[in-house]
């Protein structure tokens, strides 16, 4: 994998993301020893000191991986990951932001004015009376100030560039990321266009019994005390983990949370969403269409946030209806969490 | 705001038994309805998935019009109740995102019903008509001001690499 | 390897072309849509000649996958696709798009049709290209065969298929069978005696080698598919043994408890706790009534099994459960009649001397409780003058909107027997006449010779109101005389009431017992109602006599024989094809979270433990693709109808989302 006998290059970068997936990385322990030792790590702000001038003079593809974490969702992201793209051989969506949004992606149940409102008007700690907002460009006595463009719409690495692997989850499982690392340091990834990762979904490592699956109240999880034994969903209380990747061990139902959908969808499928609407909706256990209006709206007050937490952006429909974008008028409702 | 010469798409899923064999009447009936539902034919209305319906509408449908037997008639037994089911947290979802209630719908029509079809079809045409073109793809859509935005970094960069005496 | 595809557009004479520009769809598919080789319009594909262009392209073109747009896929999707395999191509490389019924024949518009068309044509085509190589799956047919009703339906079916060498379980509800024809006099336009015609047909089905009569008998539970159901039948306790029975009938003659007959008599006779329902029964044991009978009651009295000859009486007996397994199912589970207490101001149940036409018929038979004469309730009085009224329940919205098809004759019949027995002056008050079959205008004629009177119009009331000296005592049919245009008070003895044909009050959860369909209002839904009006949508199991529909008893038999036929045809065949439009569950994408378990009306899915996976058993599955819809991770796929199929289609149907672009560009990616 090297080329001309000098170590291969790997580079990892952050785009609108928490850091998570960094510490995750970090998590492999004294492994990262290992993975300093194979590769030579041209880019890592978190960890490392660089100069973008530096990457920008590299050759086309001399980087041989990129672990690409965080969505896109300013010009500054966008331009970094075509930059990568272009250095790099394999480009890797690490982590769910990446992958399909993840948190950063519920912003496209807003827009850019909404937001820029609530940071820079709304709080009362904020004194703004003339409504200053971010400019592209600043003049300055020293020069031209640049600040990237702010995105109404929250962007997935795949959505700007073309991805090789993507590696999901929030984050990933340190246990993950090595098996990653080791396949790549090996040399044994496989076909381009793959999510390393489970073919299944939660319920295959969640030690929880299934029976029956039919419900007739859905249930929040403050309001019942789950039996540690039986399904969360048999409960009532929608556990996501029906139609989320595994990888991650089955983590939080095993300590009576419901799994939130953070390894995304399972393998071929696009929009998460559809899966948990039709799974749960078949089973609802009712044929009169009063009584399943109920049992949602009372079971589901947020479907967006229910089931669109992390996928939104790579989702069918991506965003919430924005105003004005053809003439198109946003639900009366407000789009609160 | 509505366009003068709009005619919505609307992507229908019609069960084979009932709804697809009320579209067959219709037709055998000469009946005279809107043309703007494109049929696809599936075996079941239970076989339709929201995953069907979201693409629809990302992929640049106007609406999207289910129908199956009526509650009870299912040629399958009962695989309508969960169709009903589905299309009402699909529905609660869609609202959510911001579709109009319009743009989808669901409608029970036995293989006798073809009138009670044409005229569900009528009546959902003319309410998207209405409402204008649901273009989703446009909510996404990149402005063009973010190439600009890009290609101003590369000038930044290039700016700042440069010394001055 | 790109595919070749293969698209024709029919003009179906000007059907089709006549709205649609099918030359201009042909060209346009041909230049625009990907793979496409060979893109023709022609006039009439589903002819021989249109199938040989089919079949010659497949050769010479080596054409690999075959779109036609022509008429609705129920009409010649089989045509086509037998058209392929006639050529070698697999003929599930096929897809029809519907421009006729869809298209042509419902819009006026040629720009918006034509548009239309392109689209339908796009989508098929794009499907076409992802279908899979399928081979329908052939299953062995059992020659046994399960009738369900043994009334005269049920018992015509069950002799031909008999007679034909072939083995049936004739299952029956009642203790006796013969169904509703036996409770009647004479019937229609005929005048034979019903039971004389009906008893020997009840008793070869009792004799006949072939046939195991199951009577006092239910279905309890039905499954698998044609060729092959495993049925489970709960023979109810008659608290006799059969095989001791001589049918004396000394336990009825013995038997103190006296009840009222709801069924047989229709109410108006009575009959023992230990009862025959009839003394032609088939079989000709009777039955406890454990509700009536003082034994199970209050555990004293016991006199049958005290006087019985043969120590025949078990009151220990229980139920027993049966599993049967029939290659096919016949249902021919009847008729009820409807309640004529729904319609107040007929005063059934309120005034004594309204009778219901099966009230009627009991009061004609000699066997029945006033032992053929017609009397009126005191059981004594003989009536001099007889009000019937036609369609009570019948073509009315405010119950049900059909014709019954019976009770015009039913009526004339009636006229009849109590012109011949009586002195009394009969008048029917009718909406029409409908004498439709054969030797049934003639009756009508007769009647009218017979002195039998008609007054054309709907009855709005009876009352024992008198207005008048002359109406004192009687019942007075107020009616709008029609054709006098007058409306009249007819002072009359006693009403007969032609209570119209309703389905079996638990008709819709049989039909979901056997997994066939039934309407809104319950009469079971055949596959055609032109052609093909035994059959049902599932495959396997069919439908006779009333339960179809209100007929009478020629179309009754005549449907019983055609059931039979029917059957007949997959018993020779010995095998049956199945359309491999199954659900699979991939086992490493499933990770047994069970949504799909509860799903399916036909128990396909199970759930294999030790694996931890469900797993669907393609010889349930009916394809419906609910399972596959609803499987949270994607892992059960449907053959024929999978996403990626519907996908296809999709994009084909948005062919032209970016109005005015018709080149059927791919989306850009990205942005």
């Amino acid at each position: 994998m090297s080329t001309n006998g000098s170590k291969p290059k790997l580079a990892l970068y952050w785009a609108a993301s928490c850091g998570g997936c960094e510490i995750a990385v970090l998590g492999i322990g004294d492994k990262i020893l290992k993975v300093d030792e194979v590769f030579d790590i041209v880019l890592w702000p978190v960890a490392m000191d660089f100069k973008l001038h530096s990457i920008e003079a590299m050759e086309d593809k001399s980087i041989d991986v990129c672990l690409f974490n965080g969505a896109v969702r300013t010009s500054e992201q966008e331009y970094m990951a075509r930059l990568l793209r272009a250095k790099s051989k394999v480009m890797v969506a690490f982590g769910s932001c990446a992958h399909e949004g993840c948190i950063p992606g519920l912003a496209n149940v807003t827009t850019r004015e909404e937001i820029f409102q609530s940071s820079y008007d709304d709080p009362t700690t904020v004194d703004n009376p003339n409504g200053v907002r971010p400019q592209l460009e600043t003049e300055t006595d020293e020069g031209t100030l640049y600040l990237p463009m702010f995105y109404d719409t929250v962007r997935t690495l795949d959505q700007v560039v073309d991805v090789e692997y993507t590696i999901p989850g929030c984050p990933p499982e340190s246990d993950r990321i090595w098996e990653a690392l080791t396949a790549i340091i090996e040399g044994n990834l496989p076909e381009p266009g793959t999510v390393i990762g489970e073919k299944s979904t939660v319920c295959d490592v969640c030690p929880r019994v299934r029976t029956d699956k039919t419900i007739k109240e859905f249930k929040r999880t403050w309001e019942i005390e789950p039996d540690p034994e039986i399904c969360l969903l048999e409960q009532g209380i929608i556990c996501c983990g029906i139609a989320t990747r595994a990888g991650c061990g089955a983590l939080c139902p095993q300590v009576g949370s419901p799994c939130i959908g953070c390894y995304g969808p399972a393998e071929g499928v696009t929009d998460f969403g559809a899966r948990m609407i039709s799974a749960l909706a078949s089973v609802i256990d009712s044929d009169d269409p009063e009584e399943i209006d109920r049992i949602i709206q009372e079971g589901i007050p947020d479907p967006i946030g229910q089931f669109y937490r992390f996928g939104l952006a790579h989702s069918r429909l991506r965003r919430t209806a924005m105003p004005g974008a053809n003439g198109h008028q946003p639900a009366e409702e407000e789009v609160t969490a | 705001m509505p366009d003068e010469n709009f005619e919505p798409k609307i992507i229908g899923f019609f069960c084979n038994w009932c709804s697809y064999r009320a579209a067959d009447m219709a037709g055998t009936a000469r009946m005279n309805y809107e043309p703007n539902v494109r049929i696809i034919r599936v075996m079941c209305s239970g076989r339709v998935d929201p995953d069907f319906v979201m693409a629809a509408f990302a992929k640049g449908a106007d609406g999207v019009l289910i129908a199956g037997c009526h509650p009870g008639e299912c040629h399958y037994n009962n695989q309508n109740f969960k169709t009903m089911r589905r299309y009402a947290l699909l529905k609660h979802t869609l609202r959510a995102i911001g579709v109009e209630e319009e743009r989808i719908r669901l409608q029970w029509a036995s293989a006798a019903e073809g009138a009670i079809l044409a005229r569900s079809i009528d009546e959902m045409v003319e309410r998207v008509r209405e409402l204008g073109p649901l273009n989703w793809p446009k909510q996404w859509e990149a402005p063009p001001e973010v190439e600009e935005a890009i290609k101003m970094m590369e000038a930044e960069h290039a700016e700042a690499l440069e010394v001055t005496a | 390897m790109s595919e070749r595809i293969g698209i024709y557009v029919c003009h179906c004479g000007s059907n089709i072309a006549g709205v649609v520009d099918v030359e201009e769809v042909a060209r346009w598919a041909g230049e625009n849509i990907e793979d496409v080789v060979i893109a023709r319009d022609y006039k009439f594909m589903c002819s021989s000649l249109g199938q040989e262009l089919i079949e010659e392209d497949i050769r010479k073109e080596g054409l690999t996958r075959v779109v036609v747009g022509a008429c609705s896929p129920h009409l010649h999707e089989k045509t086509f696709r037998r058209a392929c395999a006639n050529a070698g191509l697999n003929p599930y490389f096929f897809q029809m798009a519907s421009l006729r019924e869809q298209i042509a024949w419902v819009t006026k518009d040629r720009e918006r049709a034509t548009k239309k068309a392109k689209s339908l044509i796009a989508a098929a085509a794009e499907r076409v290209a992802l279908h899979a190589e399928l081979e329908p799956f052939t299953v062995p047919v059992n020659p046994a065969t399960l009738v369900v009703g043994g009334g005269i339906a049920g018992i015509q079916a069950s002799l031909e298929l008999a007679e034909a060498g072939y083995p049936v379980y004739l299952v029956e509800r009642e203790p006796s069978i013969g169904g509703h024809m036996a409770q009647f006099d004479k019937t229609f336009p005929t005048l034979d005696c019903a039971a004389c015609i009906l008893t020997p047909r009840m008793s070869e089905a009792e004799a006949h080698e072939n046939i195991t009569l199951l009577s006092y008998s239910e279905v309890e539970e039905v499954s698998g598919f044609v060729g092959s159901f495993k049925v489970k039948v709960r023979k109810n306790a008659r608290y006799v043994v059969e095989e001791d029975c001589t049918g004396c009938g000394i336990c009825t003659e013995k038997c103190p408890t006296s009840v009222v007959d709801d069924v047989f008599e229709a109410g108006i006779g009575y009959r023992k706790a230990i009862y025959r329902p009839f003394p032609q029964a088939v079989p000709k044991y009777p039955v406890i009534d454990t509700e009536s009978c003082l034994y199970f009651n209050t555990g004293k009295c016991r006199i049958c099994e005290k006087v019985c000859p043969t120590e025949a009486i078990d009151f220990e007996q229980q139920d027993e459960l049966i599993e049967l397994e029939v290659g096919n199912i016949i249902l021919a589970t009847g008729y009820e009649t409807f309640d004529a207490t729904r319609i107040t101001q007929y005063g059934y149940g309120r005034l004594p001397n309204v009778f219901t036409s099966l009230e009627f018929e009991r009061l004609c038979n000699a066997a029945g409780p006033t032992e053929g004469k017609l009397v009126l309730r005191d059981g004594v009085t003989e009536p001099k003058s007889i009000g019937i009224i036609h369609c009570v329940g019948s073509r009315d919205v405010h119950y049900n909107p059909g014709c019954s098809a019976i009770c015009c004759m039913s009526a004339l019949k009636f006229g009849h027997l109590a012109i011949e027995k009586s002195e009394a002056d009969v008048t029917s008050f009718y909406i029409d006449m409908r004498p439709i079959a054969k030797g049934y205008e003639e009756f009508y004629d007769r009647l009218m010779e017979e002195g039998m009177h008609f007054v054309r119009g709907r009855v709005a009331e009876v009352t024992d109101v008198a207005l008048a000296p002359e109406e004192e005592g009687k019942l007075i049919v107020q009616v709008e005389d029609t054709l006098l245009g007058k409306q009249r008070r007819v002072p009359v003895d006693m009403v007969v009431l032609m209570v119209g044909l309703e389905p079996r009050p638990d008709a819709r959860d049989v039909a979901l017992r056997f997994g066939i369909s039934c309407s809104m209002n319950g009469w079971f839904t055949e596959r055609h109602p032109k052609l093909d009006p035994v059959a049902t949508m599932t495959d396997g199991i069919f439908i006779a006599g009333t339960c179809q529909g209100a007929k009478d008893i020629p179309d009754s038999v005549a449907q019983g024989a055609a059931a039979a036929a029917r059957v007949l045809s997959m018993i020779t065949r010995g095998h049956v094809q199945i359309e491999p439009i199954v659900a699979e569950i991939n086992p490493e994408q499933c990770s047994g979270c069970r949504i799909c378990n509860e799903l399916c009306p036909f128990n396909a899915i199970d759930y294999i433990e030790a694996d931890a996976v469900s797993e669907i058993n393609t010889a349930l599955c009916k394809g419906c693709g609910t399972c596959v819809a609803a499987c949270p991770a994607g892992a059960i796929t449907g053959a024929h109808f999978s996403n990626q199929q519907i996908m296809a289609e999709l994009d084909g149907l948005l062919f032209d989302v970016n109005e005015h672009d018709e080149t059927m560009q791919p989306e850009p990616t990205a942005a």
